[in-house]
């Protein structure tokens, strides 16, 4: 795997001519982006990025930024790399170099089970739910690292116990609530339709209220009602949380609503980021996607 | 069901709260009233014992999703050091031998897990296996553990709790019911709290469960000292109260694969699984080689009957599964359901 990756170290900005909004984004002007772009108002910052499975590289050279309070779209054609990136920064996988700070701390390679500890949770492109807990389980399994109380406390219900279980309760009450899903509570999450459970599994996400929340294809293979709502529920939980949110997300119209700024991958590069407008009108974004973000954009402003 | 089954406002006993009571009230009450001493000492007290094994094999493998084929090794390290402690500690009351018995298993329990943390699935199964072998070889190598009986088999010593004999089939029987809810009461808290959820999490998604933020080693860890505890406990009764020896030959592999068929008959992830699985496991045989000698009549060969049983056996197993691939406790649930929509 080293050898693969050299040429890419040795090259990392020299390789491919970047568009001129792909500087480091750290640098970049504000325009239209979140207030919090400096470092120490980074909820998270991937720098220099690499990742190769053997000869495959998943992604090279990344450098990305999320302030508290933005949502960040992670966009690019099939295989581009995003997944990957987002399992890299949940520590399933283990990057070759670089680094991915998460609020204060830096890591190599983050640490997958000091992740909810740090205030970071996460969907997943391909449904990751406890299929044989109910909903309500589900979304409470989101609050397992705050949890305090030992096993005897537990099994004898102690005080501590039972006030911890039901302020949980109360947590996953209320984000089942806002979340639509009361109706569904009891039934186990595996027998739901698609969309629904996709939706628990941002519940399990949200009921910790992290500071940063990674959606991996929150909407994929959802009807448009379902995305509408989507949208809708990903946009409260910034706007109540104040949570960083980067989102992988295909349909470039969700992208282009919802999002502050937009990170475009291909190939396993960064080859744009900036505001949705500008990225958009970026030559080397139009071109990786052929034309298909010129006609989606035309069909947007129809 | 929450950690708060007592805080929680109910607004009316379920059936199946109603159904439990009345299932105690039968165990405790009518049955040792009525039951006769073959009922205690050939099907109650073994289905007890055996029912508490595959409650403790349901912990490991139904909930936290390990298969193990060493529940019959378990078996034997909570019987033998049950036995060992009462020898050898004359003083210790045998409630608390038999609780340090399942301290002990919940220790070679926790090592037997260590591979867990590595291995999964026919792999894990099969490093349980070793256990299993392990086990058998140390009991007829280590005279000491068997008190140097020449054939390995030890008289248990009786049922006495507290100046109170409980050494007639009755008693043992009560006494192993005791023992039985007890620890029942215990396993459903303990899959109703939080860390029962974690252990289904980690069955259903180990990935997703680390990373909301489930100490996954430790909770496996967990899952087989607990499960290894209860499974213990079981086999000090099957010595105790059912054999009234200890010998290997009760802790065979055979053993081991007659609590994993109780479990996965009676249905993965329930803790009533166990004890229909059991019911199943252990009742039948004994009615199918009556009904056998009824029919047959009493000239029969036994070894021919005994095959003709396990044949049958196995076919119920089999046909079970096909309806109900989860098993006896699923098919209840919708007979239940079925009757209720009918009432209705
Ligand atoms: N675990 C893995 N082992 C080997 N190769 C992998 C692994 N995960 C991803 N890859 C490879 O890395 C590249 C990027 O894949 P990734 O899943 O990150 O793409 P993506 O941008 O998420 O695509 P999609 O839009 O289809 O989800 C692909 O070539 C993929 O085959
Ligand atoms: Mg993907």
């Amino acid at each position: 795997m080293q050898p693969a990756l050299r040429p890419v170290r040795s090259g990392p900005e020299g390789r491919r001519p970047l568009p001129r909004s792909a500087a480091r984004p750290a640098a970049l002007p504000v325009a239209g982006g979140s207030p919090h772009r400096d470092r120490a108002g980074l909820v998270l910052s991937i720098e220099g990025l690499s990742l190769a499975f053997g000869g495959t590289v998943a992604f090279a050279e990344i450098d990305l930024a999320v302030g508290a309070g933005e949502i960040h779209a992670v966009i690019g054609p099939n295989g581009a790399g995003k997944s990957s990136l987002i399992n890299a920064v949940t520590g399933l996988y283990a990057p070759q170099a670089g680094r991915v700070r998460i609020g204060a701390e830096a890591f190599a390679r983050v640490p997958a089970g000091r992740l909810a500890a740090l205030g970071v949770a996460r969907t997943f492109q391909n449904l990751a739910l406890f299929a044989g807990l109910s909903v309500r389980d589900n979304v409470l399994s989101g609050l397992a690292a705050a949890r305090r109380a030992g096993l005897g406390a537990q099994i004898l219900g102690l005080p501590a116990a039972r006030r911890e279980a039901l302020a949980h309760r109360d947590a996953a009450e209320a984000v089942i609530g806002r979340l639509g899903l009361g109706a569904v509570a009891d039934r186990p999450a595996g027998r739901l339709p698609y969309g629904l459970q996709k939706r628990v599994e941002l519940g399990r996400a949200l009921v910790a209220r992290p500071r940063l929340l990674l959606l991996d294809e929150p909407m994929a293979g959802m009807t448009a009602t379902e995305k509408a709502e989507m949208t809708g529920f990903i946009r409260a939980a910034r706007e109540t949380s104040g949570a960083a949110i980067v989102l992988i997300e295909h349909d470039i119209g969700v992208v282009m609503r919802l999002s502050d700024r937009v990170t475009v991958l291909d190939h396993g590069r960064r080859i744009a980021t900036g505001t949705p407008a500008q990225v958009q009108a970026d030559p080397a974004v139009i071109a990786a996607y052929l034309g298909l973000a010129d006609e989606d954009a035309d069909a947007e402003a129809a | 069901m929450d950690a708060l089954p007592l805080a929680a406002p109910r607004p009316r006993p379920s059936a199946g709260v109603l159904g439990l009571a009345a299932l105690l009230v039968l165990a405790y009450g009518i049955v040792p009233l009525t039951g006769t001493s073959y009922l205690f000492e050939a099907l109650l007290t073994p289905f007890l014992a055996l029912a508490l094994a595959g409650l403790g094999l349901n912990l490991l493998t139904g909930y936290a999703g390990l298969l193990s084929l060493g529940s019959a090794a378990f078996m034997a390290v909570g019987a033998y050091a049950a036995f060992n402690l009462s020898l050898r500690l004359p003083f210790l009351p045998l409630p608390a031998a038999i609780l340090l018995g399942g301290l002990v298993a919940a220790l070679a329990g926790l090592v037997a897990g260590l591979p867990a943390l590595r291995l999964r699935g026919f792999y894990l199964a099969v490093s349980t296996l070793a256990v299993q072998f392990f086990v058998a070889w140390a009991l007829n190598r280590i005279g000491w553990i068997s008190n140097d009986s020449p054939s390995g088999i030890i008289t248990a010593p009786g049922l006495v709790v507290a100046g109170l004999s409980f050494d007639d089939p009755r008693g043992r029987y009560l006494f192993s019911l005791s023992v039985v809810t007890l620890l029942t009461v215990l396993a459903w808290r303990l899959v109703a709290s939080p860390t029962g959820r974690n252990l289904v999490a980690i069955r259903d998604n180990e990935t997703a469960a680390r990373l909301v933020g489930v100490k996954v080693a430790r909770t496996k860890l967990l899952a087989f000292a607990v499960s290894s505890f209860v499974i213990g406990i079981a086999g000090a009764l099957w010595a105790f109260a059912y054999l009234r020896t200890v010998e290997p030959a009760g802790f065979n592999l055979d053993r081991s694969f007659q609590i994993l068929f109780i479990v996965i008959i009676g249905g993965l992830g329930t803790l009533r699984g166990a004890f229909l699985g059991a019911g199943f496991i252990a009742v039948l045989p004994l009615l199918l080689s009556r009904l056998g000698a009824a029919v047959l009549g009493d000239g029969f060969d036994s070894g021919t009957l005994e095959m003709v049983q396990r044949m049958v056996l196995g076919a119920l197993i089999v046909a079970v599964l096909i309806r109900e691939p989860a098993g006896l406790a699923a098919l209840l649930d919708r007979a239940g359901r079925r009757l209720g929509r009918r009432a209705a």
